[in-house]
């Protein structure tokens, strides 16, 4: 993604090194300025990160439209709970496949993110022929029918045990520790909160690095050719279909992951956390941060995330002390905010904040066009 | 059987009001190829501003009987959903007329957060029920029950269709219509105001779903204001299961996708054994649309729309 001449290696080295040490010591900056409930939320908004840059391979580098992006985080959220949870024991008790129960990570994860691919391709592949609004209404159905399985899958045989959702899941243990105990590394305490935070930071960096080599991958440019035109695409010898259920099936896979981690992080799944407004909520993070520009959907899906808590810490005690009672929910407002920027990004920014120079230079054609031309009918007037 | 006659009666009454609502998606589509997702929320508003209005009316003490009261509560909503499709084309739709498809379907779905946040925000997240004014006595039919109610929701939304399609057929806006669907630029260079014949299919479209959003809240006996997402995916549903861009289809896919969900409901449990039972309801819709989506793109009467980009 950046590419430095010789004299300017070493600042970005530097640079980097700056970063990184930021982003190790940031828990407990967090933690020591505004609480433990920031670092939780750091935690949290990892999440969001690693969703939102599956969903943005989906829609910002093959620009297909998904409206239903949050049943993959439910799928991988539900993989881990069951297989990490005494819930499924009674139903496994003396069918000889114990043995699936309880799994090391480092198998349940990636198969978290199969299975969540898995449904990548079932869902992709019978709307691969649609175009853009239809694709995203299918989809928009497609999140909903997970979700209202895994609400009505308790009965006859209990599966996901319904709207009650899984509980008692284990936390992630790791080389034989225990995420859910803290641990004293050179004299420093690391909690539970601070070793999911290295965890995610781990698991999105991994992310990070997988979007940007994809990008410039021949796949990556294959799923731009398709986003810019699919017709041309064909002719310049792209298998559409393949490429595009590729790119359903990497996007969900980060779902998967995310989901899993999600699960862990809780230790509680339930149907709720998967409405069809948390696939919008990722949505906006990936328009409003620029897509299929890697930086910018991290800022969007930061700026997203934090936009609740920030408001949750402001409108309530800014109501009890203007008007004595809560008229507005901080929810509510949120969503209501959301809706507004979604209008105004469009209507205004349609690059997102954070755009790549592709993007912006693209959008902003006809008006280099417009500006070429007026230039052009002066000097023949003049 | 008569069970049977009773999920047909059932399907058929919620199936109109489903034709209703997918004729303003589908007279939207057609015009502009764009998909409205804002529909929903404002058949959730008409019903929501009825509610209102009518608490407001009969608060006056006057003594109206109730049928007046619903139709006064509706003649208040009507305008005032009317106003509300305005500005949504207006403000944001019509800057975004040329813009990547992707932009006007993402404003789309901004503004139909914003129609059910305010909706939360002015009537706060619980049912309303809505108020008993109809009568709803039962008439016996072949064994089976249908209510006054019921019939008068029918034969209503039957009445308006077929004014619609006399509207579309034979006045001069319906002809200009047309031919802004069939070509826009050269329908702008016959002197057909785009701009006007635009507004109106939305001032149209949100009226025909006040009047939708009454039938739903007296139907079901209340309204919410998260209502709209679901009505209005089911009416979408129906639009494209009749072919979407068609009016005759809006209505038949609306007639057919409330009779499969209703018939399909009642007899889901007993034809499996109780496996799967009436909650698996809203799938239906769902997956009538995947269907249709994979082998039918162009729905049951619509033209070929799968190969367009």
């Amino acid at each position: 993604m950046l590419t430095f001449s010789k004299k300017n290696k070493v600042t970005a080295y530097i640079g980097m090194a700056v970063f990184a040490v930021v982003l190790a010591v940031l828990p407990f900056i967090m933690g020591a300025t505004l609480g433990n409930t920031w670092v939780r939320n750091l935690d949290l908004a990892m999440l969001y990160i690693m969703l939102a840059l599956g969903l943005n391979i989906v829609v910002g580098y093959a620009g297909l439209l998904d409206l239903g992006y949050i049943a993959f985080y439910a799928v991988g959220a539900y993989v881990y709970a069951l297989l990490n949870s005494p819930h499924l024991v009674p139903l496994l008790a003396g069918t000889g496949f114990e043995w699936i129960l309880h799994m090391p990570l480092l198998v349940v994860l990636p198969l978290a993110a199969l299975m969540a691919g898995l449904f990548g391709v079932l869902l992709g592949s019978p709307t691969l022929k649609l175009r853009g609004d239809y694709l995203a209404i299918v989809t928009l159905g497609f999140g909903e029918i997970v979700r209202l399985f895994m609400n009505n899958l308790d009965r006859p045989i209990n599966i996901t045990n319904g709207p009650q959702g899984v509980n008692l899941i284990e936390p992630v243990s790791l080389f034989g520790h225990k995420f859910s105990q803290a641990i004293t590394v050179f004299g420093v305490e690391f909690r539970s909160v601070h070793l999911y935070y290295y965890l995610f930071l781990a698991l999105a960096l991994m992310i990070i690095v997988v979007s940007i080599r994809l990008q410039s991958s021949r796949i990556g440019r294959a799923w731009v050719a398709i986003r810019e035109d699919e017709i041309a695409a064909q002719a310049m010898g792209i298998n559409t279909r393949n490429v595009k259920l590729l790119a359903f099936a990497m996007g969900a896979s980060f779902g998967g992951v995310s989901g899993a981690m999600f699960a862990s992080f809780q230790g509680f799944v339930s149907p709720e956390s998967f409405i069809l407004m948390e696939s919008i909520v990722v949505l906006a993070m990936v328009v409003l941060g620029g897509m299929g520009h890697i930086p910018g959907v991290i800022l969007g899906a930061i700026l997203l995330f934090l936009t609740p808590e920030v408001l949750r810490d402001v409108v309530n005690p800014l109501q009890d002390k203007l008007l004595g009672e809560r008229v507005v929910n901080p929810e509510n407002l949120r969503m209501l905010l959301f809706g507004l920027a979604l209008i105004f990004v469009m209507l205004v920014r349609p690059e997102g904040l954070w755009p790549s120079k592709r993007r912006k230079a693209e959008l902003h054609e006809k008006d280099e066009k417009a500006a070429a031309e007026a230039a052009e009918k002066e000097s023949a007037h003049g | 059987m008569d069970i049977f006659i009773q999920q047909l009666i059932n399907g058929l009454v919620v199936g109109s009001i489903y034709a209703l609502i997918a004729l303003g998606y589908t007279m939207v589509y057609g015009i502009l190829q764009l998909i409205n997702f804002a529909h929903g929320e404002i058949v959730m508003m008409g019903a929501m501003i009825t509610i209102s209005a009518i608490s407001v009316l009969s608060a006056t003490g006057i003594g109206l009987p109730g049928p007046v009261l619903v139709v006064g509560g509706l003649l208040i909503a009507m305008p005032i959903t009317m106003l509300i499709g305005f500005i949504i084309e207006r403000i944001a739709y019509r800057p975004l007329r040329n813009a990547p498809r992707l932009a006007p379907l993402i404003t789309a779905i901004g503004i139909s957060i914003v129609l059910q946040q305010v909706a939360v925000l002015v009537w706060k997240n619980n049912p309303r029920s809505f108020p008993d004014l109809l009568p709803h006595e039962g008439h016996n039919f072949f064994g089976a029950v249908i209510t006054d109610l019921q019939i008068v929701i029918v034969a209503l939304a039957l009445l308006i269709m077929v004014g619609l399609l006399v509207m579309v057929e034979k006045t001069k806006l319906g002809r200009a219509m047309r031919a802004v669907s069939m070509n826009q630029a050269v329908a702008g260079l016959m002197g057909v105001n785009i701009n006007y014949v635009i507004s109106m299919t939305f001032v149209i479209g949100s009226g025909l779903g006040a009047i939708a959003g009454v039938m739903v809240g007296a139907n079901y006996g209340l309204a919410y204001p998260t209502m709209g997402f679901m009505i209005g995916l089911k009416a979408f549903t129906a639009a494209v299961l009749g072919g979407i861009g068609n009016l005759g289809g809006a209505v038949a896919g609306g007639i057919l996708l409330g009779i499969i969900e209703s018939v399909g409901a009642g007899y889901l449990g007993p034809l499996t054994g109780g496996v799967l039972g009436s909650h698996y309801q809203d799938i239906f819709a769902f997956m009538v649309l995947i269907l249709v989506l994979v082998f039918r793109p162009s729905g049951l009467l619509g033209e070929r729309v799968a190969e367009r980009a």
